[in-house]
């Protein structure tokens, strides 16, 4: 028997549970990702992604796991935006942050538990990855972004989420992005504020909020738990729209956030 | 010319959320955030009308102007 027969003998309603893909795995020597990936290819749906299937159809749950993403810092946005791809079903994840957890990360990165503190941000991501979805395969790098490297990290990439803590090296992966021509889902949060778009090849949005260099107000206030998560979530739906061409993008528009009076605005470019 | 001011997050403190303002007309969107004791560097987003506007944009009379505080943590 050929793994696509066992899974189609093991379906009920187009849907292949964990059980039947880990008995694929086991008996005919795939990976995860390759088990999922014939699933799909032959309109199975697996049961992990049941709950995606009324707003997700399975050709584009296909079209998630066939595409490759760059996450560029894995700290406060980072580590949930990794988190919502990866158990959206996106197949292929960069992770690249060059720093190791700290204590003050405690207070907000989904990624930062005690026992983790002074282990490299990207090596937790992939343990954390490979417990929720052994289908996605991550690829950590553990190096800090820059024009430099920032085209042999992205390659292959269909766009990079921006979860960098830095304005400066915001603005190289935004040059680098353009270079590319792929898009960026930018996000930046600092205390109760936060602000997310997603800039297309050609457009100059990002340079527009960042068009004087100075020190974003996060030195001062911090951040607590829940701006990152927020704006991590609000960029992982850029993310799924964007590789699906689904929606209408924040493109040319700034979504900026003010969670203690809960406002949001937007500004065009 | 009469502009309104909107001010967001920490550029509240000590100041306003929101204000009518008696301005010359002509009056450029820097000559504002000077006005109110903000530095050029500690500008993020700034709108006039919901559009973005660099500094050097000339200001009309009934023009919203927003100014919002540089935010780039992650």
């Amino acid at each position: 028997m050929n793994p696509l027969v066992y899974l189609n003998s093991q379906a009920r309603d187009g849907i292949v549970s964990l059980a039947a893909l880990a008995a694929a795995v086991e008996r005919f020597g795939l990976s995860w990702a390759e088990a999922e990936l014939l699933a799909l290819e032959n309109g199975l749906l697996p049961a992990r992604y049941q709950r995606n299937r009324k707003m997700l159809s399975t050709a584009e749950q296909l079209r998630l796991a066939r595409s490759r993403v760059a996450v560029i810092g894995c700290g406060g946005l980072g580590g949930y935006v990794l988190e919502e791809l990866a158990r959206l079903g996106v197949g292929r994840l960069v992770a690249v942050d060059p720093d190791v957890f700290e204590e003050h990360n405690l207070n907000r990165q989904l990624l930062a538990t005690p026992a983790l503190l002074g282990a490299a941000k990207v090596e937790a991501a992939v343990a954390r990855l490979r417990e929720v979805n052994p289908a996605v395969t991550v690829q950590p790098q553990q190096k800090a972004f820059s024009v430099a490297n920032g085209a042999a990290l992205l390659a292959g990439c269909a766009l990079a989420v921006d979860a960098l803590d830095s304005i400066p090296v915001r603005l190289e992966l935004g040059a680098v992005c353009a270079g590319l021509e792929i898009p960026l889902v930018h996000g930046a949060i600092a205390g109760w504020y936060g602000q997310v778009t997603t800039q297309f090849p050609g457009d100059t949005t990002l340079a527009d909020s960042y068009a004087r260099s100075g020190t974003g107000i996060e030195k001062e206030l911090g951040n607590p738990s829940f701006t990152p998560a927020l704006v991590a979530s609000l960029e992982a739906a850029e993310v799924c729209k964007v590789l699906l061409g689904r929606g209408t993008p924040l493109r040319r528009r700034t979504l900026v956030i003010d969670l203690l009076e809960m406002e949001f605005v937007e500004r065009l470019d | 010319m009469k502009i309104t001011v909107k001010l967001f997050a920490s550029f509240r403190d000590g100041r306003f959320k929101e204000e009518v303002r008696d301005t010359p007309a002509g009056t450029l969107c820097r000559r504002i955030v000077l006005e109110l004791g903000l530095k050029e560097e500690e500008l993020g987003v700034v709108m006039v009308n919901g559009r973005h506007a660099p500094l050097e944009q000339e200001l009309r009379d009934g023009d919203h102007l927003a100014l919002f505080p540089l935010v780039g943590g992650g």
